[in-house]
């Protein structure tokens, strides 16, 4: 084996942060294996030749295994002749156990049927949240499917479907939970397997789900459906423990940290240094709770809030999830199937309505979130708006019966 | 033959139970607080007294078999044998013994990984996939973060960060890495040169068209061919055309350049989840290290540091000392181009007297 010069990435094994090109190195000199010491080898020749020339030389193709239509990231050299033993390099998109944890065990037996077809190139995840396995030829793709697949591990999205879903560490590990982040992010996604696997919409569709309004899986901002635990009767104080962090910290850092930056200013300290919290007013940002995390704790009312449209860039720039279900219990198993079932209502609205590679975001924004709300069968509530419209021009003929509705269904939910 | 081949099992994303830590799994949405011993370090306390000790370290994020055998060799003898990742890719070790912490640091840094990345310290850089795997990457991805957390490194072993500091980078202007307190992304300059001979063969025309957010993309015959034609001035030179028809060249080896956007914020605490405003561009694509963008990365956090108030994420800090203070702080230029023009611009705009002096 010929060895390429790589004096630019060379330079990527300086400097103290770990080096991803010193294991691309051992893989070409230290594994047994022949075939991973070429595909190294002429992997890093190719990236040399991104790093001299400034440019990427891949290209995407069709590449699926046997019953899907996606979840491999097909990728065939254009430099192929340069570089032969990297000129089919797939990625596979590889669903992580919900809230991505592993034991050793597991992720040994992942790195050794890895070896035997791939690479041995591997990320712990990508953007959308799988395991990236990095680097196989198209025979192979299947191979390590199917060996992988059988014990338990299957293929995420990649196309115009639902992709692969995200929760954050939530209850299993984080005093601010408000719900059961992983049920959540396997009751969705897995009731839509056939729409992961057979890409068939307008365009992806992600699901993300966070146990509180920190928003740790930045839910708001990337998901097309995002689920975000919150509670609403009063949050809990534990006065003890707000008089022991004013005497520890001091009565002006708790009033410049946590009683001033209060977006509504729902928060005073008492004299006797015990804190009143306005909890009608309070909208559950979480900073008072993440500043005095043992005194102040979500309440026992929890549920969730769903926001739906958030994507990024392309194609008329990114968006924001916006409220369509303010607050729903997630209890029972009643309240489980009422969750999947506006999933299912969101998904086919989306298929029938979205243009073609239009995120559910850019199709709310070219019909406008009633019509959007209508389709789906969700009622208006002004928690959906920041404030209510601004410009007089707009055809009203139809308020008194929408005023009437309104009664109506205040008045229903007020009988129960 | 299709009869000879496996029917995948449609299992989808696995249960994460029979993967967690036995303690986190007992004390499921019973935990009562967490406390920060020391960066790198949490522990969480369950209301029924049970803790456990979280180490934090960073990695290359892409992996060699050989390193993810360390990492699980390091859980095996350190740890309990679980871990988890992060959203930023950085690798979690629980453990239930105080004892072991200290040796785990200490492995964990032995073997080269950089124990940190809590609170408020600068996180592990959220990357896309670069040169090394995009089929329409302007730049590369591990090899800019690579060469930005050499250079950020104490930042990431410290919490002395006013809050925490996420740090994104994207290698198109599709942006997939995300809103980040700041995000280094790529911005083309020119619009794309294509490829005439090709277009006929591999683009579907009115897909491409469509593509195109300003409509400057139309149908055309060229040397008799059928192609595609560009409007150059109205052309935005945002690639959207590349992916869907690779002879709209748009990449280039001097007009692809960086660009630095900050604010972006994904949490509702104290204010609305915010997205990130540009603040520098025309950063030269210089591989293999990147020195420019890192200067100005370190140049907005030194400022950011010494002037934001605790607990104050960028875009906090921003909208209480303002813009025009943000620039004369970190000497950045403030030109034309920060004054945004695309759909619903006006609100952008500062329809007050608030003015700061
Ligand atoms: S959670 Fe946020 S809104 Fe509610 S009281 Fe605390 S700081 Fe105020
Ligand atoms: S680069 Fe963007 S604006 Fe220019 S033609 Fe292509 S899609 Fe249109």
């Amino acid at each position: 084996m010929q060895k390429h010069n790589t004096p630019m990435l060379d330079e990527l094994e300086n400097g103290p942060w770990p080096s991803f090109i010193s294991g691309f190195k051992r893989l070409r000199d230290q594994h047994p294996e022949q075939r991973i010491n070429e595909v190294s080898n002429d992997l890093l020749g190719q990236l040399e030749h991104s790093y001299e020339t400034r440019k990427g030389y891949w290209k995407g193709g069709t590449v699926s295994v046997y019953g899907y239509g996606g979840g491999i990231i097909p990728r065939f050299s254009e430099v192929g002749k340069a570089f032969p033993k990297s000129k089919e390099f797939h990625t596979l998109r590889v669903q992580p156990p919900a809230g991505n944890y592993y034991t050793s065990d597991i992720l040994r037996q992942m790195a050794d049927s890895w070896e035997k077809y791939g690479s041995g190139l591997v990320t712990f995840h990508g953007q959308t949240g799988n395991i990236m396995f990095i680097g196989a030829n198209t025979e192979n793709t299947q191979h390590f499917f199917d060996e992988i697949n059988d014990y338990g591990f299957d293929l995420g999205g990649a196309g115009p479907c639902v992709r692969t879903a995200m929760s954050c560490v939530g209850a299993a590990r984080c005093e601010q939970s408000c719900t059961n982040e992983h049920k959540i992010q396997r009751l969705l996604v897995n009731n839509f397997t056939d729409d992961v696997h057979r890409p068939a919409l307008p365009y992806k569709f992600k699901f993300k789900v966070s146990g509180c309004p920190n928003d740790c899986m930045n839910a708001i901002e990337r998901a097309d459906f995002a689920v975000i635990g919150t509670w609403r009767d009063d949050m809990k104080v534990n006065q003890d423990e707000v008089k022991a962090f004013v005497s520890a910290k001091g009565r002006q850092y708790v009033v410049d940290n946590v009683i001033t930056r209060c977006p509504t200013n729902a928060l005073s300290l008492n004299d006797d240094d015990t804190l009143n919290v306005d909890n009608r007013n309070c909208v559950r940002c979480m900073h008072c709770l993440n500043v005095m995390t043992k005194a102040l704790s979500p309440g026992d009312d929890k549920g969730i809030s769903i926001l739906i449209g958030g994507k990024r860039t392309l194609k008329i720039g990114d968006l924001m999830g916006t409220v369509v279900i303010p607050f729903m219990k997630l209890e029972t198993e009643e309240d489980d199937d009422k969750l999947v079932e506006l999933a299912e209502e969101v998904i086919d609205f989306f298929a029938e309505n979205a243009l073609e590679h239009e995120r559910t975001g850019e199709m709310i924004e070219r019909i406008g979130l009633v019509n959007f709300l209508e389709g789906i069968g969700v009622d208006v509530d002004p928690n959906m708006v920041g404030s209510p419209r601004q410009c007089s021009y707009v055809r009203m003929d139809g308020f008194e019966d929408a005023a009437k509705e309104w009664f109506d269904n205040q008045a229903e939910k007020a009988a129960g | 033959m299709a009869k000879d081949m496996r029917e995948p099992i449609e299992t989808g994303c696995p249960d994460g139970f029979q993967y967690m830590h036995p303690t986190m799994r007992k004390n499921f949405g019973l935990w009562d607080y967490h406390e920060h011993p020391r960066p790198g370090v949490l522990v969480h306390v369950a209301k029924n007294g049970d803790k456990v000790w979280t180490v934090k370290a960073g990695t290359q994020r892409i992996l060699d078999v050989f390193t993810l055998r360390l990492l699980c060799d390091i859980a095996d003898q350190y740890a309990d044998g679980y871990v988890r990742f992060t959203i930023r890719s950085n690798i979690e070790y629980m453990i239930t013994d105080e004892a072991k912490v200290q040796p785990l640091i200490d492995a964990l840094e032995k073997a080269g990984f950089i124990v940190g990345g809590t609170a408020n310290s600068v996180s592990m850089i959220s990357h896309t996939q670069g040169w090394l795997h995009c089929d329409i990457p302007g730049t590369d991805a591990s090899g800019v973060v690579k060469a930005m957390m050499d250079e950020l490194i104490e930042e990431f072993k410290n919490c002395n960060m006013p809050n925490r500091v996420h740090i994104t980078t994207s290698c198109c202007q599709i942006n997939c890495g995300g809103q980040g307190d700041i995000a280094i992304n790529v911005q083309h300059t020119k619009p794309p040169k294509i490829k005439h001979d090709l277009v006929a063969n591999v683009c579907e025309r009115p897909s491409v068209v469509a593509r195109c957010p300003v409509a400057a993309i139309r149908p055309a015959m060229v040397n008799g061919k059928p192609s595609l034609e560009v409007d150059e001035k109205k052309c935005i030179c945002c690639g959207a055309c590349y992916p869907p028809c690779p002879p709209m060249q748009i990449n280039d080896p001097e007009h692809t350049k960086l660009a630095i956007w900050v604010g972006g914020n994904h949490s509702n605490a104290r204010s609305k989840p915010s997205f990130q405003k540009l603040v520098a561009a025309g950063i030269p694509n210089n591989p293999p290290r990147w020195p420019e963008a890192t200067a100005i990365v370190k140049k907005i956090l030194a400022v950011y540091k010494e002037d934001a108030r605790d607990w104050e994420r960028i875009n906090d800090w921003i909208e209480r000392i303002g813009w025009p203070r943000f620039f004369e702080l970190t000497e950045l230029p403030f030109t034309k181009y920060h004054i945004d023009n695309w759909t619903g611009s006006r609100k952008s705009l500062n329809a007050s007297t608030y003015i700061r002096f």
